[in-house]
């Protein structure tokens, strides 16, 4: 649920929980986006060399 | 025949050995997916659930697999929070162990919730006063995390890791997986409490009610401190397993030793939170609210709930197992270690089984008897196919993925000579490396 949808109440029940849910699923996003992009630019500048 | 996919420098079984294995534990999902589909197309009229039972088998099912894939929360939080290097040799596999567990959690709960394609009302429609919406967000969030932490091994695999882009993903994912490591834990912390803190805020039910901090009864912070300390106790279970199966040694004596000690210690702590809680709940709590510790534990059909349970819960599979696991003879010695780590897996499963449908089962009004509950083949078929699953999950990620980092130093394989080649070319070929098997010729690199 958003805070634009029709159900969204401005308590503190639908901050904390959709605002955790929110904040977790960003992060991830994020992170992965990251990973993505880095891995598009270094696969594209040719530089797969690492070691693991 | 799949040697090309096969991790450099290590052995694996013919592919016939593999398929029948697969197939094997195939039929056993097959059963099961029978069942779900029973299910899906009858309604909840397949199970034994009933108006005393809303929560059942599953719901115990789904639980005890949630602490059990704790393993891969506090292992993450150890390794990568922590700094607790040594223990990058055992941490693709209990992030696998917990990928199997939470994505068959999620599954048992998709036969649950009786509509599942309704399952995304509670992300849109939350009640945002339960703590099962919580569960259910943090669940969600900590699946995707697990995925996360398992895509970099599948990219590691042998023929994958060959396209520059994926090579650079799994590389990248493996460079940030400390803040992925954070939030998982952050997110397990929540929703095992969470599902600790259900039983706990039932004040109707004497049984499961317990006291607390503001909103989380102790109850929350019980089960994040089992499935913390009894999750890893299952990564070392499911890991001697797969050692016993594919008969080699796969991981150094001193990780396993290692984890079984943070482990150990774990469970000690947890366990006298435990004494300490259950104390307060039959000495205080049960009173308040007009019931004597014997009321729940005596007057119902076979004595199925008898006093045994509580101290076999605590004593049998919790005392016994942390006092194994904190001594250094105890983790040392195979037998010992084996008894401990099975105990400390029984000993949680135990828990949910009593937190679940113990609670559920006790009369709560005068009036009332127990009320018996014995799971549908349906039920129990829907149980057993994540088993399957797992199996299934753990043999192909052995088999075509570097799962184990010591496996190649542990298991060295000798080149077979030239003479072996030309007299036993099909036994050469399992034998080989696989960068001397025929499918290596679809390397690049070697071309």
């Amino acid at each position: 649920m958003f805070p634009f949808s029709f159900e969204w109440v401005w308590d503190m029940g639908h901050m904390v929980f959709h605002g955790g849910l929110w904040y977790a699923l960003s992060i991830i996003g994020l992170g992965v986006t990251y990973c993505i992009i880095k891995a598009a630019v270094e696969t594209a500048k040719n530089k797969d060399g690492h070691q693991h | 025949m799949d040697s090309a996919l096969i991790p450099e420098g290590v052995k694996r079984c013919p592919t016939w050995q593999f398929l029948l294995w697969i197939g094997a534990a195939g039929a056993v999902l097959l059963w099961g997916v029978f069942a779900m589909l029973l299910v899906y197309i009858k309604g909840l009229n397949q199970t034994n659930m009933n108006n005393a039972y809303g929560f059942a088998l599953w719901i115990w099912a789904d639980l005890a697999v949630i602490a059990l894939g704790g393993g891969a929360f506090f292992t993450g939080f150890l390794r990568y929070l922590i700094g607790i290097d040594k223990l990058k040799n055992i941490i693709n596999f209990a992030v696998l162990i917990g990928f199997i567990c939470y994505s068959s959690a999620l599954l048992i709960l998709a036969f649950d919730v009786g509509q599942p394609l309704r399952a995304w009302f509670i992300f849109w429609h939350a009640n945002v006063h339960s703590m099962l919406t919580e569960v259910a967000f943090c669940l969600t969030c900590y699946f995707f995390v697990l995925c996360i932490e398992y895509i970099p091994l599948v990219l590691e695999n042998r023929q994958i890791s060959k396209v520059p882009f994926f090579h650079n993903l799994s590389h990248n994912m493996h460079e940030i997986m400390a803040i992925f490591a954070a939030t998982g834990a952050f997110l397990s912390f929540f929703h095992q409490g969470s599902l600790g803190g259900v039983p706990g805020v039932m004040f109707a039910r004497p049984f499961g009610f317990r006291e607390g901090i503001l909103v989380w009864p102790w109850t929350f912070f019980l089960f994040t401190w089992s499935a913390a300390a009894c999750g890893p106790c299952f990564t070392i279970f499911v890991t001697k397993l797969t050692e016993k199966i594919v008969r080699k040694k796969l991981v150094k004596d001193d990780v396993i030793e290692l984890l079984a000690k943070i482990s150990g210690w774990m469970l000690t702590g947890y366990i006298v939170a435990k004494i300490i809680d259950t104390w307060y709940w039959a000495a205080v709590t049960a009173p308040a609210k007009g019931f004597s510790l014997m009321d729940f534990y005596t007057n119902n059909p076979g004595s199925a709930y008898g006093i045994w349970i509580l101290v076999t819960e605590i004593v049998l599979c919790g005392v016994l197992p942390a006092l194994i696991l904190i001594t250094n003879k105890g983790r040392q010695n195979q037998i010992t270690l084996w008894t401990a780590v099975i105990l400390a897996v029984l000993g949680v499963c135990l828990n949910r089984w009593v937190m679940i449908l113990q609670v559920l089962s006790a009369p709560v009004l005068p009036f009332e008897n127990w009320f018996p509950y014995f799971p549908s083949w349906q039920e129990i078929a829907t149980t057993v196919m994540p088993l399957a699953y797992g199996v299934i999950m753990i043999s192909i990620s052995y088999r075509y993925l570097p799962i184990f980092p010591q496996e190649q130093e542990l298991n060295p394989i000798a080149a077979p000579s030239s003479q072996a080649l030309k007299a036993e070319p099909e036994a050469a070929e399992l034998q080989a490396p696989p960068e001397e098997a025929p499918g290596a010729e679809l390397d690049p690199a070697k071309a």
